[in-house]
């Protein structure tokens, strides 16, 4: 069970149970006391985080005293009866009648069911099969007596990804009721009746939720199944590992269910904590990117524009020789690197490269946000998950959270869900995801943020001291946002917390790879934060002067200012501007290129070297909430090496070269200890400084006037996004892409909408500075002059080929 | 204790448009308004205690004790709901009752309403009955046409809405959670309780839910007095209630007698069984009441005697059958009535009445064995008390009475090879003299 946010003195309730006296909080149900004495009961229906239903009736328990001194006189469903003070409670372990009550409901569980468990995927770690074992009859009287099943035909899909199986169905409601009431996706629900009563979706509605593969987790039969996983294995030759999620901040806790060497399929661990029973389905689905054919398995150099096989000495040795005759030199990292990773990447641009030019930030961002990520996030964790359920409001700025942060989007909907809680979002519309929060949009068009975030200070929003304010990382395309931010978070005492969309890029700044901060959140600018490093690092002294970030880097590389370039992990299409930066790529003198997988980068690096996936390496995210999560290798592979092995590689040739020194270390172990025996800064944080704003971007032709809009945009959880490559049922599954106008926009450009057409059957063309897409049309309750779109779910998104978001773009009606 | 029939709630049902407002006016109607009105509603309610009138939709839960579980410091609205969704096998006491004289219910509902302090009102009536469902929305028209609903009815201050509802069709939606579901627009399966509806029902706000009949009663307890009503029935069961005779008899129809009068007495009052026929077995109160036999003609129809006879008062829907009818055959129809109606939520109702259907027709075919008779108890037994809702015990009752008092009938098919009876000559059309 879940642990409550606030522990508090709670009453207790003591009961006998099989003769075996205990204490348990007030309210627990009985099917749960129980476990405390060390008796299973039965069940079906019952899941600890549901509410309870008592549908299935597998659980029924003899209650011969109440506490009243009276018993029931039939047996109850010991998951929707709390306990009561000196009740008396007979399991099947003590009780005839429970014994046979719970007998005969198994027996009537069986005589549908379909018993085809030898094909059954859940066949090996089914319910319904253990406990027909341990509380069913080994024969059965239905079928003796010649009795005839319910057929359905076989399985249906109710989503891309999600196939239903009726026959096997027992009914219990878990995954309508998860959908309900977890998800807030009530997709599926249970229709007709009498035994012929199923699981059904609406025509017009299929199951795409993004939480879709917990039902499949939860259904105690092998009912519901997944595309991905149907009939791959079986759960006996399956080994598993636990893990950490690496597609957001959330650090969920996995299974990563592997066999001979293959992820087979992941599940969602149980982490009170963080994400309790529940991933999104791109966290469980979302594995097979590093099982597709791109994959790069051995180190290559370019020789005569073409790239070829190397060793790994000679690459680390053509790596060095490289990087020293370009001249400066500077690295940019992507959001899947660990934070072990990152610090390697850190400390290599410090000691081998000599310089503070490194940025993990592959996406839009700002001198501003370096100094609040400086200032507010490194070394801070005073926002917890249950603290968001304890909040009485949470505000969201530049953060979507159920495309951005499923598990914070689940742990909000739990807490609206609750009434505890009330979200408030600044954000240009109000979208399911802050509708399932029971959410109040604070609108804002892309730009107008920094008014709307410090209008919150107002009375009415009730950001006070209680309050949780979680700043997206989108904010810091807005100047002076992060510092509007910032100063409501001051003015009304709220606690902050900033949450990056990525895995990697809290421990990132935590590691020092920003040209600000060293590892531990030590603030480049103080001298004494570069003695402290350089003595742990050994070097005489570290580059004083502040590197250069993102865009800097690529503006330096274009101009010529730095030859050469350390790369791992970037998109191309993620950064600022993604024509600028390939074409950094294709002018810089020379670039390492550290991948999983064939990419725009590697096709113009010099030297290709590859790296382990998650599952080959051992490492820690830390996730926004602060917390190191760290997880082990799934598989042994030795030709397998973290980015932290192959930069020690290059160090050490650089080293021998004479130019800066070893990194010191070769192992995730290694790095581990000497972050731990780093440690954090003591010293004083830098105050947040906001710098000057930004040269207003080049209107694009047309801005201001009619059919001119601001664009705004954040990818969708399920996309285009690399690593969602290789499971096309999952893709299948995403929200189509649509332009979203609001109503008045979208009468001018279409004539009157009409109410009862459904959406999406106009096409709209939005055309921007660097191109133009076009989509189907949704309205939405968008200000005036704003116009909305996916980032990443159409070609090469919307930063390569429609616009900069925020920028000015048109929108006009298009026909198929 | 009285013999006779003691016509109140069937008293103008043979006046001319008895259903009409008028009509209604004429015989008194919407008297006791104003006589409650003059009460304060606790007042009401302790009248209604006084009486003594029990639920008359099956369970006889004391209607003033209902009522009085209403939680009046909770702020949100208080409902009244009336569960007229009747649909049991046998059960045709409150369509007639609805379909001759719905502004008795109507006058019901606005004193009931007024003494739990209910601003709005709900009429959950079956939706095949179409014919009753317009009378019904008439009655309301002209109730409010009329000042005896809307707002500050008869002066007092005192508002009331009332809403006919009709359903979708299904049994299920008899069981006052299942129906509250229904008119919330959902599914029509029955809630987990607690809460119970009294403090968290309709709109998870306090709800009474009563069966047609029970309001009914309610004006004329108004009108006479709680001693009057209490002066009628047995010590435990008070009153008069509508006795529903059919099947076998010479008149079926309905028979409106104080409670405890016997179903010798009935049979007499419709005039002896099917001519030339006698009484084989019967039900007290619709398909879910075990059924009883000739033996028990004398047993007093309230709810204690018929209790303790083994069987339960129910809806006192008496279904009586001669020797012509082959009880397995009844059993069978009644048992498949319940596999169609289980609403599919839990294991025992939803799989059991599945399998027991199946057991049943094998049973009628002549073909299994003795022991499937002791399989069929076992699976009542597994389903009786652990299922979520009554529907699951209903539908064990017919055959574990059955079998209790029929068992050499069952047999007899199995030795027969097949059923013994003669089916045609238990139809209403069968020519006189036709023997099983």
């Amino acid at each position: 069970m879940t642990t409550t946010p606030e522990r508090t003195e709670v009453d207790t309730v003591t009961l006998t149970i099989d003769g075996v006296q205990v204490s348990v909080p007030k309210d627990t149900l009985v099917i749960r006391a129980a476990e405390q004495v060390g008796v299973q009961i039965p069940r079906f229906c019952d899941h600890p985080l549901l509410d309870p239903v008592g549908a299935c009736r597998q659980c029924l328990v003899d209650i011969p005293d109440a506490g009243n001194g009276r018993g029931f006189p039939k047996p109850q469903a010991s998951c929707t009866l709390p306990v009561a003070e000196g009740m008396v409670v007979n399991t099947q372990a003590t009780s005839e009648v429970a014994d046979k009550a719970q007998q005969g409901v198994m027996e009537f569980l069986l005589i549908n069911h379909p018993l085809d468990c030898p094909v059954c995927d859940k066949g090996g770690e089914c319910p319904l099969q253990n406990q027909a074992m341990s509380n069913g009859r080994g024969e059965s009287r239905f079928a003796e007596g010649g009795g005839v099943k319910r057929t359905f035909p076989k399985p249906i899909n109710i989503s891309a990804q999600v196939l239903l199986d009726r026959e096997r169905c027992v009914l219990c409601a878990r995954c309508t009721r998860f959908s309900e009431q977890v998800a807030g996706d009530p997709f599926i629900a249970l229709a007709e009746r009498g035994a012929l009563q199923q699981v059904a979706i609406y025509e017009r509605e299929p199951f795409e939720s993004y939480f879709s593969g917990n039902t499949i987790q939860i259904c105690p039969v092998g009912a519901l199944t997944s595309a991905d996983y149907r009939f791959r294995s079986r759960p006996f030759d399956l080994v598993s590992t636990p893990g950490v999620a690496e597609h957001d901040a959330c650090g969920a806790a996995i299974r990563i269910d592997h066999r001979r060497g293959k992820v087979m399929r992941r599940l969602a661990g149980n982490e009170p904590e963080i994400n309790e029973e529940w991933i999104s389905d791109k966290d469980r689905f979302g594995f097979r990117y590093a099982q597709v054919e791109d994959r790069i398995t051995y180190p290559q150099i370019r020789e005569d524009g073409e790239l070829r096989p190397a060793s790994w000495t000679e690459a680390f040795a053509v790596a060095a020789r490289g990087l020293r005759d370009a001249g400066a030199a500077a690295v940019l990292t992507g959001g899947r690197l660990t934070a072990e990773d990152a610090y390697a990447y850190a400390k290599f641009a410090r000691v081998s490269l000599g310089t503070n030019d490194v940025d993990f930030r592959a996406r839009p961002h700002s001198a501003e946000e370096a100094s609040f990520l400086a200032s507010h996030v490194a070394l801070s964790g005073d926002v917890t998950y249950s603290d968001l359920e304890a909040a009485p409001v949470v505000v969201l700025l530049g953060l979507e959270p159920e495309d951005e942060a499923a598990t914070i989007f689940l742990r909000l909907r739990k807490a609206a869900r609750q009434g505890r809680t009330q979200v408030v979002s600044v954000a240009p519309w109000s979208s399911r995801g802050l509708t399932k929060m029971k959410g109040r949009l604070v609108p804002a068009a892309p730009g107008a943020e920094v008014e709307a975030i410090a209008s919150l200070a107002d009375a009415e929003h009730g950001v006070s001291k209680d309050a949780v304010i979680l700043v997206g990382e989108r904010l810091a395309s807005t100047h002076g946002a992060l510092s509007a931010a910032a100063d409501l978070a001051a003015r009304t005492g709220a606690r902050l917390a900033w949450v990056p969309r990525r895995a990697g890029d809290r421990g990132a700044v935590e590691a020092g790879a920003l040209p600000t901060l060293l590892p531990g959140g030590r603030p480049l600018a103080e001298a004494s934060a570069r003695v402290d490093v350089a003595a742990a690092w050994g070097t005489q002294s570290l580059p004083a002067k502040a590197g250069r970030d993102g865009n800097a880097i690529i503006a330096a590389l274009a101009k010529g200012d730095l030859g050469g370039l350390v790369i791992g992990g970037v998109d191309p299409d993620d950064t600022a501007d993604p024509a600028a930066f390939r074409a950094a790529l294709d002018t810089a003198g020379f670039v390492v290129s550290l991948e999983l997988r064939a990419t725009d980068v590697t096709a113009v690096a010099d030297v290709v070297l590859p790296v382990a996936p998650m599952t080959d390496k051992a490492g820690t995210f830390v996730t926004w909430d602060g917390r190191a999560r760290e997880f082990d290798a799934v598989f042994t592979n030795p030709a397998s090496l973290p980015d932290l092995r192959v930069l020690a590689g290059i160090a050490d040739e650089l080293a021998a070269l004479g130019q800066g020194a070893p990194l010191g270390f070769r192992t995730v172990a290694e790095v581990r200890a000497e972050m731990q025996s780093l440690g954090p800064w003591d010293g004083g944080r830098p105050t947040l400084d906001a710098g000057k704003a930004p040269k207003a971007p080049r209107p694009s032709k047309g801005a201001g006037k009619a059919g001119s809009f601001a664009l705004a945009t954040w990818k969708q959880l399920i996309d285009l996004g690399s690593m969602q490559d290789g499971e096309a049922h999952l893709r299948a599954t995403a929200r189509p892409p649509v332009v979203r106008l609001n109503r008045a926009a979208y009468e001018s450009v279409f004539g009157l909408l009409d109410d009862t057409e459904p959406g999406g059957s106009r096409l709209a063309t939005v055309t921007g500075d660097r191109g133009s897409i076009t989509l189907p049309v949704v309205v939405a309750d968008l200000p005036d002059g704003v116009v909305w779109v996916p980032a990443r779910s159409f070609g090469r998104g919307v930063l390569a080929e429609l616009a900069s978001p925020g920028s000015s773009v048109t929108v006009k009606g298009a026909t198929t | 204790m009285t013999d006779t029939l003691t016509p109140v709630l069937t008293n103008n049902w043979d006046a001319e448009r008895a259903w009409t407002l008028a009509s209604y006016e004429e015989h008194g109607g919407y008297a006791a308004l104003d006589k409650a009105f003059a009460m304060a509603p606790d007042d009401v309610i302790t009248a209604v205690k006084d009486s003594g009138l029990r639920g008359r939709g099956g369970a006889g839960f004391p209607t003033g004790m209902k009522w009085g579980f209403i939680p009046q410091d909770n702020p949100k609205p208080k409902y009244l709901v009336v569960n007229a969704d009747e649909s049991e096998p046998g059960t045709c006491k409150d369509i007639p009752l609805m379909m001759a004289s719905p502004h008795t219910l109507v006058e019901g509902v606005i004193v009931s309403s007024y003494a739990i302090r209910a601003h709005t009102a709900f009429i959950y009536v079956r939706g095949e009955v179409l014919h009753v469902v317009r009378r019904l929305q008439r009655a309301v028209q002209e109730a409010y046409l009329a000042g005896h609903l809307g707002k500050n009815i008869h002066g007092s201050g005192y508002d009331l809405d009332l809403i006919v509802h009709t359903g979708a069709g299904a049994y299920i939606c008899g069981e006052e959670t299942a129906l509250l579901e229904g008119l919330e627009g959902r599914r029509g399966q029955p809630r987990l309780r607690p809460p119970f509806p009294a403090v968290a029902g309709l709109y998870a706000s306090p709800t009474v839910i009563n069966n047609v009949e029970s309001i009914a009663s309610v004006p004329s307890i108004i009108t006479n007095g709680a001693a009057w009503f209490a002066g009628m029935g047995t010590e435990k069961s008070n009153g008069y209630g509508i006795f529903s005779l059919s099947g076998h008899v010479a008149n079926p129809g309905q028979y409106e007698a104080p409670l405890g009068i016997t179903l010798r007495q009935l049979i007499d009052l419709a005039g002896g069984m099917r001519e030339g026929h006698e009484l084989k077995f019967w039900t007290p109160g619709g398909s879910s009441t075990p059924l009883l036999t000739p033996e028990h003609l004398d047993v007093p129809l309230d709810f204690e005697s018929v209790g303790a006879a083994g069987s339960m008062l129910g809806t006192r829907a008496l279904q009586l059958f001669d020797e012509t009818t082959c009880v397995v055959r009844a059993v069978l129809r009644w048992t498949e009535f319940y596999k169609h109606e289980s609403c599919g939520k839990c294991t025992p109702c939803r799989e059991g009445t599945w399998w027991l259907t199946q057991t049943l027709a094998k049973l009628e075919k002549g073909e299994g064995s003795e022991s499937d008779l002791d399989l069929l108890l076992d699976q009542c037994d597994n389903i009786l008390g652990r299922s979520f809702c009554a529907l699951g015990d209903g539908a064990t009752s017919p055959i574990s009475s059955s079998i209790q008092h029929f068992r050499d009938e069952y047999l007899a098919h199995l030795s027969h090879g097949g059923c013994p009876f003669d089916h045609a000559a238990s139809t209403v059309f069968a020519p006189a003299g036709a023997t099983a």
